[in-house]
């Protein structure tokens, strides 16, 4: 049997965004988001079946299930549209479609007394169409266009409440700081494909059929390295790497359900899954680009990680939650060689990929449904939530102990494959990414704590558990967090498409899991009683625990360059220089002239006598000189 | 009878017939119905076209006809259409169409006014399927004129002031326009009788010296309407005084006669210089890409900040011309179809917004969206095409233009480039903050929710442009591939020299 269905998983969201969008206001509220629901239900069966068959056939080959010109550029370059399925897209498809079906449903709940629900559901459509044409591109240009339709219907969610001005900032912020990563990955694009002479990823992956003049460099390094740095930087925008991470915490103002679906479990790990994309790329021909990723992926683990250990903003807590985790994926990658064991790398980050979409998203909705009971999304004014909401409760406990790498859930499997990595190859970054356990458990914990137990406080009114169609998608994916790590992940996805046998790697897990230990044991001494001894660990900190909790000041760095340089010292000047230089220069010519004509008309007056004057002085003065002249 | 020539002469039997009509009613139906059949007729031409190239028809031009008009100068009526004239006679069809039903409530003159505006229009179609030199400069004259009278009378604002300096600064291009050609006539080295024709003439040679004096001159004298920097400062002023009409059919359709007349008299006739010359008009555009793009993030005034990323825009299309390859120069079509569909479309909706809230100043406004939906989604579509979001037309012409400019490989086009791709940055910058600031937010005012909902005329000029711009955006194929397939008459001369 043939994979030609594949084409249906991503048209039926387009469908469903098109039916959606224009029958706005026609359609039943209600109907919306159903033929959104169903849609994407159907997708994910589809995707499943896909999965099944890709995964069951012995061959692990790159199978192009569909693909027609879109548009051509000259004799060798065309933009194509097709369908790639391999390994890593087909794992891509099952957990865009499943982190998509279980928003879908917990939004119908979520979202049920929001005014513009059908806006809503269009757009979170679109998302998942553009999500799923990514992940299936066949081509770099594909993907870009894809990545494009991503940022922009992420640029739509976030604005979703768009008349409140601090929405409107968000949105703004969030499409701009990766349009500028995007002018990077594109120029990389246009760098790979003038010296490869396509953009095909069957051509791309197979690095013995390319070559590269390594000769040419520029800055020390070789054109490739250039181009596969800039295609990083459009990763690194989408996936909120330092320092392009600034729009990601702000993007939080988006509904939560949309927070889950994009920022936390599928789009941002965009730039992860281009990387690994062009991972035969990297690996051949720049693995100077590839020791830059992993620095980029090393720092921001950490930096987002002590972030996340100062907020109180529940949601922004989870959005460093999600940087700092990324940063793993990306360390994973930047430090992975290709084939056999040198690429652990690559199927831990991946594996690592997997397993965040089911704990993250699970982060994101039990957050939702705290916030749906109270009202508010500040922690401090949270407490003692366990009692109110049970099952919420047990729901995010476990996804507190995925994340913190606790023993038998997925998290823990996935992260200790990192750590194995990267210990064998960087021993430094292996001692910041452990840290980054403990600190990840801490921050967690210290969220957990403060928020379910702790002091119960005065609510306006009793919160109130959440109802099953929101429950019931959490509890799926709490399935998923817990389970998913016995999946054999070697087994269906690495670099090369040969098995790699994963095993637990002791030593590196039981540092991990004591330092995780540690974490929520600090978190409990701190936050499950009322006690001082955390404000006290923050002053001894003092004005490091300040610029922490002030996110070390990137967000005004970038406003001073946008607002003060940009705007007032480039934009303003040049708006002035035009109008009062160029266009004065313009006004200047036509004002000469009209004073020239001013001057001269007397000459034309129409008058007789003053031409006969004119006329009589002339012969005058002409005759006197010739008498003067001649005497 | 000839299909191009019905286009002109469709126009004209258009404006008889307003003359005659009595009503405001009977002027709207004649001024539409005549556009929608001329719409009809660019559909058809495109059909014919196809058609006969699918029949393995390949001449240069097809349709051609030639009526001898002044032969002892060798000054001819000579019409004929490659795929780049039929793409543009299409994007003028849709703006005019749409223009008239933006302008459904003109009441003062209103006879006047769409005779004058449809006088334009033709003038447009005379130039895209001229191929005689004098005929060409007689139909841009034509264009040009009328601009005056509707931006002095119908315009809002410092009009006189505008309509005066849009139209000499228009005047001033003309002037090395009329020397260029005149040069292009009396240098080329055709055998017998001088023509002005430029199939004939692109098949002669011209003197290299001769080729350094003229080409800037045939250049910049299409570069100023181009909106070519330091020359587009007419264009700010022109568009905010302008009627809505007006600026949708100057920025939509006008503008790319500069960009059709440097890509097939100034390029085409003069290869040689403009292989020479070309890296300081690549320095002049690439300041126009980036500059008009950074000057748009700072304008309040609705119609400036169109005004200004039109500079921008314009300017990519120059900027692509200027490459001198195939790809960039497919592009720089694309771009002025691209540009002329969502131009018009923000002119009308500006016009709209206009009548409602009484400013254009997006400071005083706010919320938009809540009160007027559709209109608001439309501008939302209008930006997104300004920003090049794939599935709108922008994204394509962009890519096709950046793409090619890659084909260069030394550091001074890459540099260039680099500039120029920057500028899609920018672009999403300043249309955000529009979105943001207008559409976006509280509902400033309370009045507003007042407003009456958009109206079937205006819908019916909003969704037009709106669905071309998906259709060139979802499905570029076909429109790409006419336009490259006449490409390489003027392209491969560049290469052989």
């Amino acid at each position: 049997m043939g994979y030609q269905y594949t084409i249906w998983i991503v048209i039926l969201p387009f469908l469903a965004f098109v039916i959606n969008g224009l029958g706005s206001e026609k359609l039943p509220t209600k109907i919306s988001g159903w033929i959104a629901t169903l849609a994407i239900g159907i997708s994910t069966f589809l995707s499943y079946e896909t999965a099944f068959q890709y995964f069951t056939s012995p061959s692990g080959e790159k199978i192009i299930a569909f693909k027609t010109i879109w548009l051509r550029f000259n004799d060798t370059l065309h933009i194509d549209i097709g369908i790639l399925l391999d390994p890593i897209s087909v794992m891509m498809l099952v957990v865009i479609t499943t982190v998509s079906l279980m928003v879908f449903i917990y939004s119908q709940g979520y979202m049920k007394n929001e005014g513009g629900y059908d806006r809503y559901f269009s757009f979170l459509s679109l998302f998942s169409f553009s999500m799923l044409g990514l992940v299936v591109a066949t081509n770099l240009f594909q993907m870009y266009m894809f990545w494009e339709l991503v940022g922009i219907s992420s640029y739509l969610l976030i604005g979703f409440y768009y008349d409140k001005p601090s929405v409107v900032a968000a949105s703004k912020k969030a499409f701009i700081v990766t349009r500028f990563a995007d002018m990077g990955f594109l120029i990389g694009i246009l760098m790979i494909s003038y010296s490869t002479g396509t953009f095909d990823f069957e051509i791309l992956t197979k690095p013995e059929g390319l070559s590269f003049s390594t000769t040419s460099t520029f800055l020390g390094f070789s054109t490739i390295t250039w181009a596969l740095l800039l295609v990083f930087m459009g990763g690194a925008g989408k996936s909120a790497m330092f320092p392009l991470h600034i729009w990601l915490p702000d993007a939080m103002e988006g509904p939560t359900p949309v927070s889950a679906l994009i920022h936390a479990a599928t789009m941002v790990v965009a730039g992860v899954f281009l990387i690994a994309r062009l991972f035969p790329l990297y690996s051949a021909f720049a693995p100077h680009a590839l020791g830059v990723v992993a620095f980029i992926g090393a720092f921001t683990t950490l930096f987002a990680a002590v972030i996340a250990c100062t907020q109180f903003d529940i949601k922004r807590i989870l959005a460093f939650s999600t940087i700092s985790q990324i940063g793993y994926m990306v360390l994973a990658l930047g430090v992975s060689g290709y084939g056999g064991e040198a690429a652990l790398g690559y199927t831990a980050s991946l594996f690592h990929l997997f397993t965040h979409a089911f704990f993250k998203a699970l982060l994101f909705l039990g957050a939702g449904a705290i916030i749906h009971a109270v009202h508010t999304n500040d922690i401090r004014e949270m407490g003692g939530l366990s009692k109110h909401q049970p099952f919420t409760h047990i729901l995010f406990l476990i996804a507190c102990l995925t994340i913190a790498g606790i023993p038998p859930f997925a998290g823990f499997f996935s992260k200790d494959e990192i750590l194995a990595a990267v210990l064998t190859t960087h021993p430094i970054y292996f001692g910041i990414a452990v840290l980054v356990a403990g600190l990840t458990a801490f921050y967690m914990f210290r969220l957990y704590f403060i928020v379910f137990w702790g002091k119960a406080r005065n609510y306006d009114h009793s919160p109130h558990e959440v109802p099953a169609i929101m429950l019931i998608p959490m509890i799926l994916l709490a399935l998923g967090s817990m389970f998913t790590g016995f999946i054999p992940f070697g087994q269906f996805i690495s670099s090369d498409g040969q098995p790699l046998v994963g095993h637990i790697n002791w030593p590196v897990a039981i540092s991990s899991v004591v330092f995780a230990l540690s974490g929520i044991g600090v978190a409990w001494k701190f936050y499950m009683k009322e006690s001082s001894a955390s404000d006290n660990m923050a002053k001894a900190f003092g004005s490091m625990y300040t610029s922490a909790t002030k996110k070390f000041y990137i967000d005004e760095i970038y406003i001073l360059v946008t607002k003060g340089v940009i705007f007032q010292m480039i934009s303003k000047p040049l708006a002035w220089f035009d109008r009062n230089v160029i266009d004065a220069f313009m006004n200047l010519l036509a004002t000469k002239t009209n004073w020239t004509s001013m001057q001269i008309k007397e000459f034309q007056s129409g008058q007789l006598q003053k031409y006969a004057f004119i006329f009589i002085s002339g012969v005058l003065i002409i005759v006197l000189s010739f008498i003067y002249a001649t005497r | 009878m000839n299909i191009l020539i019905a286009h002109i002469i469709l126009p004209a039997l258009t404006t008889l017939a307003i003359m005659f009509a009595r009503t405001q009613k009977q002027v709207r139906a004649i001024a539409s119905g005549g556009m929608s059949i001329q719409l009809i007729l660019s559909f058809v031409l495109l059909y014919f076209f196809l058609q006969e190239r699918a029949n393995g028809n390949d001449a240069v031009v097809l349709f051609a006809q030639s009526y001898s008009w002044y032969p002892s100068l060798g000054i001819s009526f000579d019409i004929g259409v490659d795929g780049i004239a039929v793409a543009m006679i299409l994007l003028t069809s849709i703006v005019i169409f749409t223009g008239i039903f933006a302008s459904w409530e003109v009441d003062k003159l209103y006879k006047e006014f769409f005779i004058s505006l449809i006088v334009l229009a033709t003038g447009v179609y005379g130039f895209f399927i001229s191929l005689d030199l004098f005929i060409l400069f007689l139909f841009f004259e034509l264009a040009v004129i009328p601009m005056y009278l509707l931006i002095g009378i119908w315009g809002s604002g410092a009009k006189e002031y505008a309509a005066m300096k849009l139209t000499l600064m228009l005047m001033g291009g003309s002037a090395l326009l009329v020397v260029g050609i005149l040069g292009v006539y009396f240098t080329s080295d055709v055998e017998g009788a001088r023509t002005f024709n430029i199939l004939v003439l692109g098949q002669h040679h011209i003197p290299i010296e001769m080729q350094r004096i003229f080409f800037p001159m045939l250049f910049i004298g299409f570069g100023v309407i181009g909106a070519l920097f330091p020359f587009h400062t007419w264009s700010p002023d022109g568009h905010s005084s302008a009627p809505t009409a007006v600026s949708m059919l100057h920025a939509g359709v006008l503008m790319k006669l500069g960009g059709y007349g440097c890509l097939k008299v100034a390029i085409f006739l003069l290869p040689e210089a403009a292989n020479e010359m070309a890296w300081i008009f690549i320095i002049l555009t690439s300041i126009s890409v980036i500059y008009g793009a950074l000057a748009t993030v700072v304008q309040t005034d609705l119609k400036y900040i169109n005004a200004y990323s039109s500079v921008s825009h314009c300017g990519l299309v120059l900027f692509a011309i200027l490459m001198l390859n195939k790809t960039a120069s497919t592009g720089a079509v694309l771009q002025m179809i691209s540009h002329g569909l969502m131009t018009a479309l923000f002119f009308a909706l500006i016009g709209m917004l206009y009548s409602r809230t009484k400013t254009r100043i997006i400071t005083e406004m706010g919320g938009l969206m809540k009160v007027l939906p559709f209109l608001s989604v439309c501008y939302v579509i209008a930006g997104l095409t300004s920003l090049g979001l794939p599935g709108l037309s922008g994204f394509v012409a962009e890519m096709t233009i950046f793409v090619g400019a890659f084909e260069h490989n030394d550091i001074f086009h890459r540099v260039v480039t680099i500039i120029a791709i920057s500028s899609i940055v920018v672009t999403a910058v300043y249309i955000l903050r529009v979105i943001g600031i207008l559409l976006m937010g509280p509902v400033r005012n309370e009045a507003y929710h007042d407003f009456p909902k958009a109206r079937w005329f205006e819908k019916i000029a909003t969704t037009s442009l709106v669905v071309s711009i998906l259709i060139i955006g979802l499905m570029p194929l076909l429109l790409s591939d006419i336009i490259r397939d006449s490409m390489g008459m003027i392209v491969d001369k560049l290469v052989l020299k």
